[in-house]
């Protein structure tokens, strides 16, 4: 019945990996359903027994913003580019949460899927992409939390909210730009696991989530862009809030390493892949 | 390059994967950290070169197999089918020659890939199909026959956790079973669920094959084998030793280990099956006249003899010998173990070689081949120390005349098996006939 037997069958080949291969991305196409199938499982898996559900989506960078305003904003009286800080702060840790549950979930995402890694053919791309993806939702709820709690404060959404979708994508692109990479070194050396919570942590901190990139000196600016997070937290906050200039340089920075990292990450995974089966 | 060549549906030229030894994985390969690695370039660097314990799990092997052939590949334990098949479906990259399958691949190496636990029996149906590599319409389309071939209609909701163990296989073999790929891959899936099922499922494969595609399969069980493939590739440390009609090659593959497929025998505890409590020796196929051999007497009993060696000396672990006799059909006939000896059930297990025999009576088995699995373990706690399938396998032949079970009836006697009972029987008394009958009669 399969439409893809009237034309000529494709021909599989198997040989032995030489170096560098091609990254083969329209394989990758092929299987857009799978990619599909694996990001909506995990989103229906995360919450099936939770009591509260999807709730965790919004509690988890809620609570956080609490824990920040107290600190920073009241204790700390850090800065917050005349943005009420807990506005401020919630609206850098919602593509802050969406970084670090993405990356933590992709670079375990392999060795969690070793069953089907050992077991069935398919670009392995499919599965950190699908982890990396099934984020993706929660960000959108806790962003209409954040549109809520902007109105609440009396500030409107900029037009730019629109812009949303865009913004969402610059958030997949960092989270892959490591995760291609972490996702393929953690099925070799499972020190990766330990270490990337660790450096997540710390990598919170080298962001501006709970602080303004304002508040680096100029000279820094530039070098703090090499930062693919730092892009995505103040473009996030400047697209939905609207205030001050856009960061044009910081997020071209940002992105442009992003892109990098991901490309030679991409080469890299496609390296290695085909050894997964092996030592997982 | 003959024309017939070019439209192989899978061709292989040389295949071969060689894996490096773990030092404490044993026969796969290792992950490490990124420690050991570092400091293994750096002694590179220092001294010669580590010699790398590697092995080659699969060698210089090649075949072609046509459009619509059922190909099975067998082989004991490490002979490299699996080896073979994950090369095939793309698992695993060889490390020399090359392979080409011409057509929508399927692989099926494991039932239930990609089942999870949580999500319903719908949402795994969707799920393992797309990992199976079905396209989202396929699927959806399919969905009512997948459901209805499993037979899970009322729990179709239900998450999968909740799902019996037999409907969890139905359920994942009929998502597996509604793939149609050009060829299709299958490893030993077939193991798994009880006699019907499996009937359905070969059935099913029957199917598969008769309808142009190709079907490579992988099994131990020989009688299913026997069933489903025309053709058998016989495999043996890693290279091809028999490639042919699926009865020759049996032929080869039985006889051998080691000299009959009556007897199997391991020099040495390294080379046998088992772990660190016991390992088999031998198995062997006796007549009443204690000879070693394969070929039976349908009314005289037959001894199926088993030896292992008991390495550790634990008051908690029992060992025990198992046999399972299964025939043709791979319909498990019976299984019987050592403890059905009373007196040795009451012994304490001292360490040793001990040879457990188990007899048949005559007049007890149909005719046909069978297939014996032994493996030695202990029920409690429940533990395998040893397994092997196919261990040996026997012939019975019924040359009764007129002394056996079919007595003089000379065509096909139905059953599985075919005892020699016990029946009483009330003789006629002699009725006085009255004048009434007789006229009738």
């Amino acid at each position: 019945m399969a439409p893809e037997r009237a034309v000529a069958p494709s021909v599989v080949v198997v040989t032995p990996p030489r170096g560098w291969a091609a990254l083969n991305l329209r394989d990758l196409w092929a299987h857009r359903d799978l990619v599909y199938f694996l990001a909506w499982r995990d989103v229906k898996v995360r919450y099936a027994q939770a009591s509260i559900g999807v709730a965790w989506a919004v509690l988890q960078p809620l609570l956080m913003m609490v824990v920040f305003t107290v600190f920073l904003g009241r204790l700390a009286k850090v800065p917050s580019d005349g943005i009420p800080y807990p506005v401020f702060a919630f609206s850098g840790l919602l593509p802050w949460t969406y970084f670090s549950n993405a990356t933590g979930t992709a670079t375990e995402s392999l060795v969690s899927s070793s069953n089907l890694v050992s077991k069935v053919y398919f670009p392995r791309l499919a599965i950190p992409l699908a982890a990396l993806l099934s984020w993706l939702p929660d960000l959108l709820v806790a962003t209409g939390m954040l549109i809520m709690m902007m109105l609440a404060y009396g500030l409107m959404p900029a037009w730019t909210t629109v812009l949303l979708p865009v913004f969402a994508l610059y958030a997949l692109l960092a989270a892959s730009s490591v995760s291609v990479w972490l996702s393929a070194l953690n099925v070799a050396y499972r020190d990766v696991r330990y270490a990337v919570p660790f450096l997540i942590q710390l990598w919170l901190f080298a962001t501006p989530v709970v602080y303004p990139a304002s508040l680096v000196p100029g000279r820094f600016r530039a070098l703090f862009g090499l930062n693919p997070m730092a892009g995505v937290v103040e473009g996030f906050r400047w697209g939905l809030l609207g205030r001050g200039h856009p960061p044009w340089a910081l997020m071209g920075v940002s992105a442009a390493v992003a892109l990098v990292l991901l490309v030679g990450g991409l080469y890299h995974f496609r390296r290695v892949e085909h050894g997964f089966a092996d030592v997982i | 390059m003959s024309s017939e060549a070019l439209h192989s549906a899978i061709r292989v030229e040389g295949l071969g994967k060689q894996y490096r030894l773990g030092a404490s994985t044993g026969g796969r390969a290792s992950y490490g950290s990124l420690r050991e690695d570092l400091l293994r370039s750096v002694r590179r660097r220092e001294r010669a070169p580590e010699v790398d314990r590697t092995f080659w799990a699969l060698r210089n092997v090649s075949f072609a197999i046509q459009p619509g052939e059922r190909v099975g590949i067998i082989g004991r334990n490490g002979a490299g089918k699996s080896t073979l098949l994950k090369l095939l479906a793309r698992i695993t990259a060889p490390t020399e020659g090359r392979a080409e399958l011409r057509g929508r691949v399927g692989s099926l190496l494991e039932v239930g890939t990609g089942f999870h636990a949580e999500l319903s029996g719908r949402d795994n149906i969707l799920l393992s199909g797309a990992i199976l590599g079905m396209r989202r319409s396929e699927i959806q389309a399919k969905t009512d026959e997948i459901v209805e071939f499993a037979g899970v209609e009322a729990f179709l909701d239900t998450p999968v956790k909740r799902y019996s163990s037999g409907m969890y296989l139905r359920l994942a073999f009929a998502v597996a079973a509604h793939l149609e790929p050009d060829i299709l891959l299958v490893d030993e899936v077939l193991a798994v669920g009880d006699a019907d099922f499996q009937k359905k499922c070969l059935g099913r494969m029957e199917d598969i094959g008769e309808s142009g595609r190709t079907v490579v399969f992988v099994s131990h069980s020989m009688p299913s084998v026997l069933r489903l493939c025309e053709r058998v590739i016989l495999l043996d440390r890693g290279g091809l030793v028999a490639d042919g009609n699926a009865q020759e090659v049996l032929r080869t593959y039985l006889d051998s280990g080691l000299g009959s497929a009556a007897e199997r025998h391991w020099e040495t505890p390294e080379l046998a099956p088992g772990d660190e409590v016991a390992r088999l020796r031998s198995v062997r196929v006796r007549d009443d006249r204690g000879v070693v051999t394969e070929e039976l007497d349908i009314r005289r009993p037959v001894s199926l003899e088993l030896e292992y060696w008991h390495m550790r000396d634990d008051e908690d672990l029992r060992p025990s010998a198992n046999l399972h006799v299964t025939n043709e059909d791979g319909v498990v006939l019976f299984a019987t173990s050592d403890f059905n000896n009373h007196r040795w059930r009451e012994t304490r297990r001292t360490p040793g070689v001990v040879r457990a025999t188990c007899h048949i009576p005559g007049n007890f088995l149909a005719e046909g081949r069978f297939f014996v699995l032994a493996a030695i373990s202990t029920y409690n706690p429940t533990r395998v120390h040893a397994l092997e399938a196919d261990a040996v396998s026997f012939h019975v032949v019924d040359r009764s005349t007129g002394d056996g079970v079919r007595g003089e009836y000379a065509n096909a006697w139905p059953g599985v098996v075919r005892p020699m009972l016990d029946w009483s029987i009330i003789e006629p008394k002699p009725i006085p006939l009255s004048g009434a009958d007789r006229q009738l009669g």
